[in-house]
């Protein structure tokens, strides 16, 4: 029996955004049903609309065979359907518990938080999800914050539960067990929406997947019946390379040394325990690691972002101790960070401005902004990165993901670079931005620019390092070649050594 | 049929001038009922507003001279505000304004008018803005919330200006009135014709209104500025010192309100005393936020509350209403602008019932 029934759905943005059009979809409970496309081709806009967050055009729901209005998230609630976002709703500053005990109608509302505190313990032991409820958000790793959202939605009873894009920022391990988590929902009949790109998760545990593709449907198939590379050629409409090509690295002299550094996170607790790496320009050094053992610290404290209690770092055989992010930026430094949205854009301002968020300056006399200079070099960097937008003057925030990344790619990487900080470069991206990300990458390494990746998307880093770290507990564990085995490498990111 | 909202993309500007408008309007029907709370006729209080502010030269002249400082105070508050700085100080950015004003004037008052007024608006510009920059040094040293601080500011500055008027700067022939000295009358800043209208500041707002837009929309600083507002986040990751940015904004933005002090001792009262202000830095906060904090349009809307205010003294003189009722005009404007954003940020959607 069919649970929901999605019928001709269609969405608009004026003036100029079709995001979906004449969309069918079904959900039925004890399913695992993948919602597959790229970035931009309407995935979570049509999630959104049975999260009641939009209100479609056209088109109908149905749910469990009578037509419904679903206005707000509040009436999706009421139908018993829970969504956990790609970027998180959290309440940072408040613990697990508060934050979940948030929003739930079912208990004491003077004194929640004993009764919530039970509940959580509950449900992460029914699905294997554990989690500190007296933690505050803020301390927590992405892939713990994301548990978090999980667990506040199972809170409640729930029947549908959407997933936008979950595993984009696990481990192997944390995939695992979200896998074997969702497999208890299933056998319990709830219906599992998954928003991914990932075809490897398509392949291993869904039943049913539809391909959306700028916004229409393509089709919905049966896992069983289709194989990988007939899903990406639905989902892109072409062939699509699983592997970029890679030359040999050919490395020149150090861009990047890092000795003995010692940093503490934001709560105050040492993150960086004297660690010590170095990268060459022309090659590409992965930073391997379960999120959450001082990659941000490491990224912030190259970047200038953050103070360093220890050790010593070098940028160009320069000491850059006490360096301001701007001047980071001016001796040559790329930085593309972990969160395009909230660090990497300024989502209001124009596409153009953020184009020149860094380069303004140079294109300015004494105090005045050179517009026409900036307007023509942000319409050459547009056609270069191929980025898909109205015009020069649409405020990013209504790019898709995939293009917000390609602005914030072209600002960094203009004026060659010598060295690069890449943090999860392709978090949410569909294949086709991915590939053209990752060929980016290489071609700045092949022009002699170091780049460090930092991922914890491990085939990324397989696919694009030349050699690979991998750190726990703000320490290099070993180094290893990216033909190692992805058990081994596993291994040395849970701590355990060679 | 059913009323449905969701959340817009983004107002053109053409609707939010339509909601400001449209806002505004909708206050006019909620002030109704208060004045037939009075037994007045609520057509005729309006048409008094109306004509005491725009019906003649004269009443036009007082709402021009009343929009002088409350252009200067929110130009000044609509950058703050645009960069998330929340100054709630401007009322004692102006008193300092003018008590540094004052202090050159008793100092220095016979040095002749063109060297003596620019010096006090010199002045004027630096009281009120070392008066803004107190709160904002605690904001980025500190992480005070810059809400209460300003706020609190305004009293330390209103019962140092009573401090002044009261003792060491009391008049010798004021008859024990609060007030200083008149001030020499090479100190009166020239104005036009027989009205009280001190054109070299009005003429000096409107630039200064002119010039940040400029600044804001074609500049190095003006781009950083907007950065910090719109994503203090991304500013951080640029390298961009939001410190910084703060510092100079609320150096202009205090300075402006001084100068809006200096115009009131300079121009109009020719002394310092208390009540120099009615409140011009509290309604610069309704006049900023309904200009929608761009500089230009908050200039318009200067004259519209200036307008008010003169309006307001009139429903006094000809109808015998209290002269609070205008503050309450600014209560139920604040409130229907504030509520008018919910329809710039939202759709509403009206529907015929769904087809069976």
């Amino acid at each position: 029996m069919t649970l929901i029934e999605m019928t001709g759905i269609s969405k608009y943005f004026p003036p100029e955004i079709t995001a979906l059009e004449n969309v069918d979809f079904e959900a039925e409970p004890g399913e695992i049903h993948c919602l597959l496309g790229e970035n931009g081709a309407g995935k979570t806009t049509l999630m959104n609309i049975l999260y009641g967050i939009y209100k479609a055009d056209t088109g109908t729901i149905l749910f469990d065979g009578a037509e419904v209005e679903i206005n707000s998230p509040r009436d999706a609630i009421n139908l018993k359907i829970g969504m956990v976002h790609q970027h998180f709703r959290l309440v940072k500053r408040h613990t697990v518990a508060e934050n979940i005990a948030l929003g739930l109608k079912c208990i004491n509302s003077l004194f929640p938080l004993p009764e919530v505190r039970t509940l959580i313990k509950q449900v992460s032991e029914r699905y294997g999800l554990s989690v500190d409820p007296d933690a505050y958000i803020w301390e927590l790793s992405v892939g713990e914050q994301q548990r978090v959202e999980i667990i506040k939605v199972l809170c409640r009873d729930i029947k549908v539960l959407i997933l936008d894009e979950p595993t984009s920022i696990l481990t192997p391990q944390e995939t695992e067990t979200l896998f074997k988590a969702l497999q208890l929902m299933k056998q319990e009949g709830i219906a599992i929406i998954f928003i991914t790109h990932k075809l490897d998760e398509v392949m291993t545990f869904s039943d049913k997947v539809t391909v959306l593709r700028k916004g229409r449907k393509v089709d919905t198939v049966d896992t069983g019946s289709v194989d990988k590379r007939g899903l990406a050629k639905l989902m892109v409409g072409r062939d699509v390379l699983f592997r970029v090509e890679k030359s040999e690295a050919c490395p020149v002299e150090l861009v990047l040394e890092i000795e003995e550094l010692h940093a503490l996170n934001d709560s105050g607790l040492r993150a960086l325990n004297g660690l010590s790496l170095s990268l060459c320009g022309g090659e590409i050094l992965g930073v391997a690691g379960v999120s959450g053992n001082g990659q941000r610290e490491l990224v912030e404290i190259i970047t200038g972002l953050r103070k360093k209690t220890g050790g010593e770092v070098k940028i160009g055989g320069t000491d850059v101790s006490g360096y301001k992010p701007g001047k980071i930026a001016e001796i040559g430094v790329a930085h593309i960070p972990e969160d395009r949205i909230h660090k990497g854009s300024v989502p209001d301002m124009r596409v153009q401005d953020n184009l020149m968020l860094r380069d303004y300056k140079q294109y300015s006399k004494g105090f005045l902004l050179g517009s026409d200079a900036m307007r023509s070099q942000s319409t050459e960097m547009v056609k270069e990165y191929n980025i898909d937008t109205p015009s020069l003057d649409t405020p990013i925030k209504l790019l898709s993901g995939g293009n917000i990344q390609k602005v914030i790619l072209a600002r960094e990487l203009h004026g060659s670079p010598s060295l690069i900080i890449a943090s999860h470069p392709t978090y949410g991206l569909d294949v086709g931005a991915t590939e053209q990300i990752r060929t980016t990458l290489l071609g700045q390494r092949d022009k002699g620019a170091g780049v460090l990746l930092i991922s914890e998307d491990l085939d990324e880093i397989l696919d694009l390092s030349d050699r690979v770290v991998v750190i726990y507990e703000g320490r290099i564990m070993g180094e290893v070649t990216p033909e190692t085995d992805v058990s081994e490498i596993g291994l040395l990111m849970s701590g355990g050594s060679l | 049929m059913r009323i449905k909202v969701e959340p817009r993309a983004d107002p053109t500007w053409k609707l939010t001038l339509a909601v400001t408008v449209f806002s505004a309007l909708i206050a006019l029907p909620i002030i109704a009922v208060i004045f037939w709370g009075f037994q007045v006729n609520p057509i005729e209080a309006y048409s008094v507003i109306f004509e005491g502010a725009f019906g003649d030269w004269y009443g036009f002249s007082e709402t021009l001279t009343k929009a002088i400082p409350l252009m200067l105070c929110a130009i000044g508050l609509s950058v703050a505000f645009q960069t998330g700085f929340y100054n709630i100080g401007a009322e004692g950015q102006l008193l300092m304004g003018a008590i540094f004003s004052t202090y050159v004037a008793l100092q220095w008052g016979e040095l002749p008018s063109i060297i003596i007024i620019p010096l006090m608006l010199v002045a004027g510009f630096i009281g009120g803005g070392l008066w803004g920059l107190i709160p904002t040094y605690l904001r980025v040293r500190f992480e005070t919330n810059e809400v209460i601080t300003t706020l609190m500011m305004n009293y330390i500055a209103s019962k140092t200006l009573e401090f002044l008027v009261y003792g060491p700067w009391k008049g010798a022939d004021e008859w024990g009135f609060p007030y200083t000295s008149k001030f020499n009358v090479n100190t009166w800043i020239p104005t036009w014709g027989f009205t009280r209208i001190h054109t070299p500041t009005l003429v000096f707002a409107v630039l200064s209104g002119i010039a940040l837009f400029f600044v804001l929309t074609r500049t190095k600083i003006g781009f950083e500025t907007r950065i910090v507002g719109k994503n203090p986040e991304a500013a951080r990751y640029l390298g961009i010192s939001y410190q910084r940015i703060f510092m100079i904004v609320m150096l202009i933005s205090g300075g402006l309100a001084g100068i809006a002090g200096f115009g009131e001792v300079a121009g109009i009262q020719h002394r310092l005393r208390p009540g120099i202000s009615p409140g011009y830095g509290f309604t610069a906060i309704i006049v900023a936020w309904l200009g929608r904090l761009h500089p230009i349009s908050t200039m318009l809307v200067a004259v519209l509350f200036g307008g008010l205010l003169v309006g307001g003294e009139m429903l006094q003189i000809r109808l015998g209403l209290p002269a609070a009722t205008i503050q309450l005009f600014n209560g139920v404007f604040l409130l229907t602008i504030l509520s008018g954003e919910y329809l710039l940020r939202n759709k509403i959607i009206i529907e015929r019932e769904a087809r069976q």
